[in-house]
C-alpha cells in the first residue's frame, strides 16, 4: 500500500542515529519549555528557529527537532497545569481545573500519569489523522484559484478571531495590525516599494521571524520583568510516580473523545490546540453521568483535554502542509520554518517533496513514543527544572532571543525592530489583545493580497470573481459564520475566567 | 529563482560581517539553496580545481532586497576588490532595468559573462485548445484578455518581460493589454494553469521539466537558441519568433579594478566554461550552454537592459 511504501521513506530518511539525537534533546528543550509558565509552543519555537540555522543544521534536521520541540511543548505543559495551577501554555489551560484539584489532594503522580498517557493517545491518533487525511486534501489544491485562495486566509483570520478569542473586535484590529506591517517591502505584483522610506533593510518586508521572537519571547520577557517572577514554582511537591492503571483504563474513553474532537478543532483554520482542549473538556463532561465531582479533581477532566490539545496540535499540521494555511500560533511559527527552508508548503509538497513530509510524519511519531518515555517514568526531572528561579531563566531567554536573530540576519536594524516587536507585544497584552493575529497577519498578508489582486487581474476588476466557485463560497460562509457565530454561543459555552497566556 | 524572498534568514549574512576576505571570494546575494548560491559554489570549486585562483575560493551568501544589499555593497564599499566576483542571472539586470536596486544602475560594476542558461519555456494546460506557439499569439492578438499568463516573478519580472517581449517580437505592441499574473515561484504558476485559472505559463525548463515530462502541461516553444537535450520541443525561432530568452548564469565584478585584472577573470570564466567539470554541473541541472564573455557580455547586457527598460517603460513600470 502506498501509504506504507511513503511511510517507509518517511522513517528511512527520518532516522539516523543523529536526527534521532535530536528529536531526543527537542522533546527535552520542548517539554522544558512548556511545562515554564509562559513559555509555550508558540514562543519556544520561534526562539529555536534562529538557533537552529545557526546550527547550521540541514532540512530535515532542523524539521526534526522543532517539531519535537512543538510537541514536547505540547505535552509538557501539563506540568506546571497539575502542580502549580499555573497553565505552562494557553492549550494546557484547561488541564488546571482538574490536575491541580488532583494535586492538592495527593494525586499529582496520578495526574501526571494520566495526562502524559492522554497527550501520548491525542498526538498519536492525530499524526495518524494526519497521515491518512492529508494527501487526500492535497489532491484539491488544484481546485484553489486566487480567489478561493484569498477566501481560505479569510476564514484564517475568521476562526481565529472568533472561535479563538474572547473579543472579536479586539483580534480584527490585531489582524489589521499584521496585515498593515506586511504591506511594507516590494509589492509582489508591481515590484514597486512601499513604506521603505529607501531603508534597503525593509525592502524585503519586516522579516516575520523577527516579529514573532519579538512578539512572543521579548515581549514575554517585559512580562516577567513586571511580574517579577510571581509564578516560580516554590513549594511543589511530588511523590514517587506510579502507574495507576486503573485510572488509565478508566479514562481511555475520555481520551479517544478528545483525541476526535481536538483533531478536528485543529484542522479548522485559526482554531488551533486551545479550542481543541476546550472543546474536549466540554465534550467529556457533556456525556459524564455524573457531572459533579467535574472541578474538583475528575480524571477524565485532566486525559480528556490533555488528548484534545495534543490532537488538535497534529491536525493544525493538515491546513499547514496541504494549503500554506497554519491553524494556529505554532504552526503559523513552522510555516515560518518550512519557508524558511526554502519548502513551500502546498498541494506540490505531497508530490515534489514526499521525502520532506513523509519524514515530518515520521519525526513526529518517533517524537512521540520518546515523550511518553519522557513524560511518564522520566517527569519528576521537569518537576525540579520548574523550580528554576525567574532571574536565572529571564536573561537566558533574552539571550537566546537576540543571539538567534542576530546570527540569521547579521543586523543591529533587525534586532532593534526585534525589540520594538516585543514592546508592541507587551502593549498588546496589557490591552489584551491577541498577538497571534498579528503574526498571521505578517505571515499572510501578502499572500492574501497577492491572491486578490490576482483575482482581479484574473476578471478585469470584477469583484464578483471572488464568489463564483462553491469552494470560494464555502469558504466565504464557514468566514462569516466562524466570525460572528461566537458572538451568540458565547453566552452556552462560557470560558473559565482564566488569565490569558499566549494562545497556541 | 523563488519570489518568495526571505533572504535575511540566512546565516550568510553573518558570515558577510566578518572580517574581509583574505582569499578570493564569491558573493551569492541570496540565502543558500538558489540559483546565485548554485552558480558561485560551482564556479568557485572549479576554478580551484583548475589552479585559476591559488586558494579555496570562500562563498558569502550575502541575501537581500533580491540582490540590492550585495549590489550596493560592491559598488559602494568593494569598488575596487580586484579578488572579489558576485553571481548574477537574469533576475540580476531586470531588476536593474525595474530600477529596483534603489537607484543603482547597470554600469555601476564590470560584467564579466555567463556560462550558461536555463531556457525560459512557454507552457499551456494538457487539455488547452493552444496547439503551437503561433496559437497562443493569435489568441492574444484577437483578445488579449482571453489569455491571462502566469509566471513565478512579479509584474516587471523576468517572467513578465519574457511575455512581453514574445509578444513585441511577434508584432502586438499594446503591452497593457497583456495580462500577466505573477505567482511565488514557478510551480504555484504552473498548478494556477493546471487548475485552469491562467491559460498559459511562462517559467525556466529546469523548474517546469517535471511537468513537461509527466504531461500535465504542453510545452508550446523553448526560448533557447536551439531545442533542449532531453526535450522534444520546438524553439521560438523555429516557429517565426526570434527570440531567446535564457535565464543566464554568470558573474560580475566591481567597477574599478583594472582592465587586466577584469580580462583575467573574463578568461578565468571561459576556461570555466569549457571545462568537463562544468559540462557535467549544466547536465546534472538542466542547464543548457550560453556562453558569453568579456567584452560580448558587457554588449549583451547593455542591449538587454536597453530592450528591458523600453519593455518596462511601455507598461509603467518606470518613467
Amino acid at each position: 500500500m502506498d501509504l506504507f511504501s511513503n511511510l517507509a521513506l518517511g522513517f528511512a530518511t527520518a532516522v539516523t542515529p543523529y536526527t534521532l539525537m535530536l528529536a531526543v534533546i527537542g522533546c527535552f528543550i520542548g517539554t522544558i519549555i512548556g511545562a515554564l509558565p509562559g513559555l509555550g509552543p508558540s514562543n519556544g519555537v520561534a526562539l529555536l528557529i534562529p538557533i537552529s540555522f545557526s546550527m547550521g543544521l540541514d532540512a530535515m534536521a532542523a524539521l526534526v527537532l522543532l517539531t519535537s520541540v512543538y510537541y514536547g511543548a505540547m505535552y509538557g505543559g501539563r506540568i506546571s497545569s497539575i502542580l502549580l495551577g499555573i497553565p505552562g501554555d494557553e492549550p494546557a489551560m484547561m488541564t488546571v481545573l482538574d490536575g491541580y484539584p488532583m494535586a492538592k489532594q495527593g494525586r499529582a503522580s496520578d495526574a501526571l500519569v494520566i495526562s502524559g498517557v492522554a497527550s501520548f493517545v491525542g498526538a498519536f491518533l492525530a499524526t495518524i489523522g494526519l497521515m491518512l487525511l492529508a494527501p487526500v486534501l492535497s489532491r484539491v489544491a488544484y481546485q484553489f484559484g486566487p480567489a478561493e485562495y484569498f477566501a481560505l486566509y479569510l476564514l484564517a483570520f475568521c476562526t481565529l478571531g472568533g472561535v479563538g478569542s474572547n473579543n472579536q473586535a479586539k483580534s480584527a484590529l490585531a489582524a489589521l495590525i499584521g496585515l498593515g506591517i506586511a504591506m511594507v517591502g516590494l509589492d509582489q505584483t508591481t515590484g514597486m516599494e512601499r513604506f521603505t522610506f529607501g531603508e534597503l533593510h525593509l525592502m524585503d518586508g519586516v522579516d516575520f521571524l523577527v516579529a514573532i521572537v519579538g512578539l512572543f519571547a521579548v515581549s514575554e520577557v517585559f512580562v516577567f520583568i513586571e511580574s517579577h517572577g510571581k509564578n516560580s514554582a516554590i513549594g511543589v511537591k511530588l511523590g514517587k510516580v506510579t502507574v495507576p492503571w486503573g485510572a488509565l483504563k478508566r479514562t481511555s474513553g475520555a481520551m479517544l473523545r478528545g483525541s476526535g474532537v481536538g483533531f478536528i478543532a485543529g484542522i479548522l483554520p485559526g482554531a488551533g490546540a486551545s479550542l481543541g482542549s476546550f472543546l474536549a473538556y466540554v465534550l467529556e463532561k457533556g456525556v459524564a453521568k455524573d457531572k459533579s465531582t467535574f472541578g474538583k479533581g475528575d480524571e477524565r477532566g485532566v486525559a480528556a483535554p490533555e488528548a484534545g490539545n495534543n490532537a488538535a496540535a497534529g491536525g493544525a499540521l493538515i491546513p499547514m502542509l496541504t494549503l500554506g494555511v497554519p491553524g494556529s500560533g505554532t504552526t503559523a511559527v513552522l510555516l515560518a520554518l518550512l519557508l524558511t527552508l526554502n519548502i513551500t508548503p502546498g498541494p506540490l509538497l505531497f508530490t515534489e517533496r514526499a521525502d520532506v513530509v513523509w519524514g515530518l510524519i515520521a519525526a513526529l511519531l518517533i517524537a512521540n513514543v520518546v515523550l511518553l518515555i519522557m513524560n511518564v517514568p522520566m517527569v519528576k526531572i521537569f518537576v525540579k527544572i520548574l523550580m528554576v528561579p525567574s532571574y536565572v531563566l529571564l536573561p537566558g531567554v533574552t539571550m537566546i532571543a537576540f543571539v538567534g536573530i542576530f546570527s540569521l540576519t547579521g543586523s543591529g536594524f533587525d534586532m532593534q525592530m526585534m525589540v520594538a516587536f516585543g514592546v508592541l507585544g507587551y502593549v498588546c497584552r496589557k490591552l489584551d489583545i491577541p498577538t497571534v493575529p498579528i503574526i498571521l497577519g505578517i505571515l499572510l498578508g501578502n499572500a492574501m493580497e497577492d491572491n486578490l489582486r490576482r483575482a482581479m487581474v484574473l476578471s478585469n476588476g470584477d469583484w464578483g470573481y471572488l464568489f463564483q466557485s462553491g469552494i470560494s463560497i464555502g469558504l466565504w460562509t464557514a468566514a462569516i459564520l466562524g466570525f460572528v457565530a461566537p458572538l451568540f454561543l458565547r453566552g452556552f459555552l462560557k470560558k473559565p475566567a482564566l488569565p490569558e497566556a499566549n494562545q497556541d | 529563482m523563488t519570489r518568495f524572498t526571505l533572504p535575511s534568514l540566512t546565516l550568510g549574512a553573518f558570515v558577510a560581517l566578518t572580517a574581509p576576505a583574505l582569499a578570493t571570494e564569491c558573493i551569492a546575494p541570496a540565502g543558500p539553496g538558489g540559483g546565485w548560491d548554485f552558480t558561485c559554489r560551482q564556479v568557485s570549486r572549479i576554478l580551484h580545481e583548475l589552479n585559476l585562483v591559488p586558494n579555496p575560493v570562500q562563498v558569502t551568501n550575502m541575501a537581500g532586497a533580491g540582490g540590492g544589499v550585495a549590489y550596493t555593497h560592491v559598488v559602494s564599499e568593494r569598488a575596487d576588490d580586484a579578488d572579489l566576483i558576485v553571481a548574477a542571472s537574469s533576475a540580476t539586470t531586470t531588476r536593474l532595468a525595474a530600477n529596483a536596486f534603489a537607484g543603482m544602475t547597470a554600469d555601476q560594476v564590470r560584467w564579466v559573462g555567463t556560462i550558461g542558461g536555463d531556457p525560459g519555456v512557454i507552457v499551456v494546460a494538457a487539455n488547452s485548445p493552444y496547439q503551437t506557439l503561433a496559437d497562443l499569439v493569435a489568441a492574444v492578438q484577437a483578445d488579449p484578455a482571453s489569455v491571462a499568463f502566469a509566471g513565478g516573478s512579479a509584474v516587471g519580472g523576468y517572467d513578465h518581460v519574457k511575455v512581453l517581449m514574445l509578444m513585441s517580437r511577434a508584432g502586438f505592441t499594446d503591452a497593457r493589454a497583456i495580462r500577466y499574473v505573477g505567482l511565488d515561484n514557478g510551480a504555484d504558476a504552473i498548478t494556477q494553469t493546471i487548475g485552469g485559472f491562467t491559460q498559459a505559463m511562462t517559467g525556466d525548463i529546469s523548474e517546469i521539466g517535471g511537468f513537461i515530462r509527466s504531461g500535465d502541461v504542453r510545452a508550446l516553444a523553448v526560448l533557447a537558441p536551439e531545442r533542449v537535450a532531453g526535450y522534444d520541443i520546438p524553439t521560438a525561432t523555429e516557429q517565426g519568433i526570434d527570440l531567446v530568452a535564457m535565464n543566464w548564469r554568470g558573474l560580475y565584478v566591481p567597477h574599478d579594478i583594472s582592465d587586466e585584472q577584469f580580462n583575467t577573470w573574463a578568461d578565468a570564466l571561459r576556461q570555466v566554461a569549457d571545462s568537463a567539470q562544468w559540462q557535467q554541473v549544466m547536465t546534472d541541472n538542466g542547464l543548457a550552454p550560453y556562453t558569453l564573455v568579456g567584452a560580448d557580455f558587457q554588449a549583451w547586457v547593455d542591449a538587454n537592459i536597453a530592450e528591458t527598460q523600453g519593455i518596462l517603460r511601455a507598461i509603467g513600470i518606470i518613467q
